[in-house]
């Protein structure tokens, strides 16, 4: 399966002399064009969340119970989304180890805020599948995950990038490419600043208290 | 620290039947260390993390395996530009003398179909098998979901050889 970044530039080995000039003007282009991407990219994790399309929303998903969950429940307390999968056993462990440990750091605080795990592989990630998974970190971190239409839908609001990359030829022979990132989100629902999920427990706590009361 | 965490078993083909019945260490120039396991469920995936001190000529790590695991893969994470990536590797070149390590957001030994739940506490055994040294049995301590190396183990003890660590000789990462 072929994702966005595996696709190499591609240009005629044969193009004609004439075209180098059309050709330069199109890396300019494009080089400014990363530019300006790259610019709006740090800007947004800077924390500047007021600028640009308004980031998450509502969403019905299924909990480790099989039970309906949707944004509502979690009303009336902040929560850390992050979106990953359970057969990552790497950067979504570490990731959800590092909150569980920044939120350890918060102290009292730590109980105005709820962590949830959203599965970006509803396929493997069954309620059974995610309950086991979030068990072994914390009693307090949500599992879930739905159906693929709600997982795209709720990947699409929080501009969650995934797609899968098929590693052979068995139907569960594919790891999951994905964006990593801490979704802070306040009492009333809105989504308040994206985290930096790789900065490690201490930055994450710090990242975190800056935000709360 | 003095708690022999990792026993090596067997180096090297023509030392096979003297590595096995000897003490924890083998006598080949592959020895691996701080070896830990995160804790996951029957029928998940488990990553291991290691260290491997090649004291002897450049040799090639190309595969694992491990009874409580119907598969098991070397696998690299790649961060591209905030997209996390995973993906197998067919092997990965240890040269002379190097110290290379295999550690969360790097390389890491992929346990698939767990056959029983890997607890934290407990341990796990994986098989490396490299080009030359042959088959090398790992023992790792089973560490919390998430956590980096267990606490009180220095990814630096038991290297043995006075080779210590070597920057610029791990694989890029």
């Amino acid at each position: 399966m072929s994702t966005p970044t595996d696709r190499k530039p591609s240009r005629p080995s044969g193009t004609p002399p004439e075209g180098n000039g059309k050709f330069l003007l199109g890396m300019i282009g494009l080089f400014f064009g990363v530019l300006l991407l790259g610019a709006g990219a740090t800007m947004w994790l800077g924390g500047s969340s007021s600028m640009g399309p308004a980031i998450g929303g509502p969403f019905a998903l299924t909990d480790t119970g099989g039970k309906p969950f949707t944004d509502k429940d979690l009303r009336g307390s902040y929560a850390v989304l992050y979106f990953g999968y359970t057969f990552c056993p790497d950067v979504c462990p570490t990731t959800l180890n590092q909150l569980a440990e920044a939120l350890d750091r918060l102290g009292p605080k730590a109980k105005l805020v709820r962590p949830v795990f959203i599965t970006i592989d509803p396929r493997r990630d069954t309620p059974g599948v995610m309950k086991q998974y979030v068990q072994a970190f914390s009693p307090d971190l949500i599992g879930l995950t739905g159906t693929e239409a709600q997982i795209g839908s709720v990947a699409r609001e929080f501009r969650v990038y995934y797609a899968p990359h098929r590693t052979g030829d068995g139907p569960n022979d594919y790891t999951m490419d994905h964006s990593s990132v801490l979704y802070l989100i306040g009492p009333d629902g809105k989504f308040i600043a994206p985290l930096r999920a790789d900065a490690g427990a201490e930055q994450i706590a710090a990242d975190l208290s800056r935000h709360l009361p | 620290m003095t708690r022999v965490f990792l026993r090596i078993v067997a180096a090297g083909l023509l030392s096979v039947p003297f590595s096995l019945s000897s003490a924890a260490w083998s006598d080949g120039p592959i020895q691996v260390t701080g070896a830990f396991a995160r804790a996951a469920p029957a029928g998940g995936v488990g990553g291991m993390f290691l260290t491997i001190v090649n004291t002897g000529p450049a040799d090639r790590l190309t595969g694992a395996a491990s009874s409580v695991a119907e598969k098991v893969e070397l696998h690299e994470s790649i961060d591209d530009k905030g997209v996390m990536k995973m993906r197998p590797v067919a092997g990965l070149s240890i040269p002379a003398g190097a110290t290379v390590k295999l550690a969360p957001g790097g390389y890491h030994v992929m346990m698939m179909g767990l056959k029983q739940p890997l607890a934290a506490g407990g341990r796990a055994t994986v098989t490396l098998t490299f080009e030359k040294a042959g088959q090398v049995e790992v023992e790792a301590e089973v560490v919390k979901p998430g956590a980096g190396a267990p606490e009180g183990h220095s990814m630096d003890h038991n290297m043995g050889h006075g080779m210590g660590n070597m920057p610029g000789m791990t694989p890029s990462k």
